[in-house]
């Protein structure tokens, strides 16, 4: 299969937070908001070099997300920051009057999201996230892999027009797509080309999935893994282009199965080309504390887990 | 500029195109939308004036105005058309499917003079902050101008944004509670009773104005007052008082007219109360 090296491990927030820096100098249309979390979400270079651009809203995520409505009636290109799980349910009223409905030109970023957020627990641990955003119309839903993929999307989605979603997370994760790539939004990366099953994987799963793929190889099982960064708009063609050829699908998300990637990708596949496909996703449940880590074995979305469900996909498909 | 008694003419008429659009369409909010007919009769045709024919989607350089409770959108539908934002016969078309002019208001269809929709309460405040901190960031002289309703104000968002605004010092905004005391399950003071809403919003840090919003010639004054208010530090708010149903006599400070259509012989009966002065679409 073809390599991929983790040039250190990083959190994909701080790719958010280098590109909304680089914005801040690049864009003077572009106007950063937040709920108190300027920390977490890697915004302090931001707020202090472009403090006129920069607007604390206190913990009112609500006002927050209308305000971002409003300064688009004038031209400004508002990032709104807080963790998925005050980005979307706290405020899905907001979001789907203010901004969808409405067509406003806000970016919603959202990190911690996932249930490699950690030891806080279920309360912060939004796994619907995906779900909620992508029923919206007019929402542009995107949950980039690594650090260098996450900047380049923050960079991308300045530059284009209408309501976006942007996902990323807490924990440091293997950086492994190029650094200075050009990030274009609904358009699935093929990471390496199979021809036995296709792994459709999301965020932080891409790498689960790469290293799924090199056991799999070893077993002379040969699988294609393509990166969905974007979730909406899916790259339909790109999925069943890949299907055609490898005739089952495994997908991958840190996300509940109900409304996530795998559950957009059955939806195509059922209407276009059915085949069998195996998810690997949290199965109506809630998270806990514990380390990311931890998390992802105890919930079913580590390596072992991909592993299993190409196994089974292929079986499957054999018969 | 159009003389009190000709503003009152196109409020009155403006109370006909309501009366006989929510007949029409045998649903629709006809007592609050009665209510507030005089007060936006004034805001477009004699304080912002806006250029109806230039309309776009950022407004720079002009007077903005954000409706919060957007099932007033009678009233502003009629307003929009008559000040000549689209033509007057499109009013006929409210709530029908295919119109431009949707149950709440939505930007979705392109009605010139809409910028975002309303309809679900609370956000309108908030969306307004956000459009005057980018009249600030432009270096754009203009105001934004907001109604949002009393029952409305038991939206928790609308306090965060009552709190965001004198402390960011948000002061080209000027936002307009209609204080009709009614909602649809009845009087304010019983379904959730609002407390001293000067106090409050004195509290908060807002400089607040009262008005009777059923008078022409004291919301014209009143609002050319509050201008003069602006740019000062502090937003401005105005507790508008109205009578819901304004105009017609079996409607008026009835809260069972919030949001259920007269029949046709209601409908008569209003229209007799209300001289046509513009014309009928």
């Amino acid at each position: 299969m073809k390599e991929y090296t983790n040039s250190g491990s990083k959190d994909t927030r701080s790719g958010f937070g280098e590109a909304m820096h680089e914005l801040g100098k690049t864009n003077p249309a572009v106007v950063v908001l937040c709920a108190d979390l300027t920390p977490s979400m890697k915004l302090e270079a931001f707020a202090k070099d472009f403090p006129e651009r920069f607007i604390q809203t206190g913990i009112a995520e609500a006002n927050m997300i209308c305000i971002a409505a409003g300064l688009t009636i004038g031209g400004k290109i508002p990032f709104t920051g807080t963790f998925a799980n005050f980005s979307t349910g706290r405020v899905y009223d907001q979001i789907r009057q203010s901004v969808a409905y409405s067509d406003k030109n806000v970016k919603i970023c959202a990190s911690h999201a996932g249930i490699t957020l950690g030891e806080d627990g279920a309360t912060h641990q939004n796994m619907e996230d995906l779900g909620m955003m992508k029923m919206l119309p007019n929402m542009t839903v995107i949950n980039p892999c690594d650090f260098n993929q996450t900047k380049a999307a923050t960079l991308a989605i300045a530059q284009h027009k209408g309501p976006v979603y942007l996902r990323f997370g807490r924990p440091k994760v293997p950086n492994f797509t190029a650094p200075g790539q050009k990030f274009e939004i609904g358009k699935a990366l093929v990471l390496n080309e199979g021809k036995d099953v296709s792994i459709f994987a999301t965020g932080h799963l891409v790498w689960k999935a790469l290293e799924a793929c090199r056991l799999l190889e070893e077993q002379g099982i040969s699988s294609e893994v393509i990166d969905i960064h974007t979730i909406k708009p899916l790259d339909e063609e790109a999925v069943l282009a890949s299907v055609h050829k490898t005739g089952c699908v495994v997908t991958a998300e840190e996300h509940e199965m109900n409304g996530g990637l795998g559950d957009s990708i059955a939806q195509l596949l059922a209407r276009k080309c059915p085949v069998p496909v195996e998810m690997v996703a949290v199965n109506d449940s809630f998270g806990e504390s514990g380390t990311p880590e931890e998390l992802l074995r105890k919930f079913g979305l580590d390596t072992p887990d991909v592993l299993k469900a190409v196994k089974a996909v292929l079986v499957r498909k054999r018969s | 500029m159009p003389t009190i008694e000709e503003l009152q003419q196109i409020s009155t008429q403006v109370r006909r195109d309501i009366i006989r659009m929510v007949n029409g369409a045998a649903s629709g909010h006809p007592g609050g939308s009665l209510g507030v007919a005089d007060f936006l009769t004034v805001l477009y045709f004699e304080i912002m004036r806006p250029d109806a024919a230039a309309f776009d989607m950022d407004g720079k350089q002009e007077d903005l105005f954000f409706l919060s409770n957007g099932h007033l959108a009678p009233a502003w539908y009629s307003v929009m058309a008559r000040y000549g934002f689209f033509p007057v016969h499109e009013l006929g078309t409210l709530r029908k499917l295919g119109s431009r002019l949707q149950g709440h208001p939505s930007p979705m269809d392109k009605l010139p003079g809409i910028r975002i929709a309303s309809g679900s309460l609370g956000q309108g405040l908030s969306v307004s902050i956000g459009a005057a901190i980018a009249k600030k960031m432009n270096g754009d002289p203009h105001l934004i101008y907001t109604l949002c309703g009393d029952g409305e104000l038991q939206e928790g968002q609308n306090w965060e944004a009552l709190m965001f605004a004198p402390a960011r010092k948000v002061d080209n905004l000027v936002a307009v509670v209609d204080y009709n005391g009614k909602q649809i399950d009845g009087p304010v003071d019983k379904v959730m009773p609002l407390g001293n809403l000067r106090a409050k919003f004195e509290a908060f840090g807002w400089e607040v104005t009262d008005m009777d919003g059923n008078n022409t010639r004291e919301v014209l004054s009143v609002l050319n007052t509050v201008k003069t208010r602006t740019g000062k530090g502090k937003p401005n708010m105005i507790i508008m008082h109205t009578h819901m149903g304004c105009g017609v006599d079996f409607m008026m400070d009835n809260h069972e007219w919030h949001g259920v259509p007269p029949n046709n012989e209601q409908a008569a009966k209003a229209l007799s109360q209300l001289q046509e002065t513009l014309g009928d679409y």
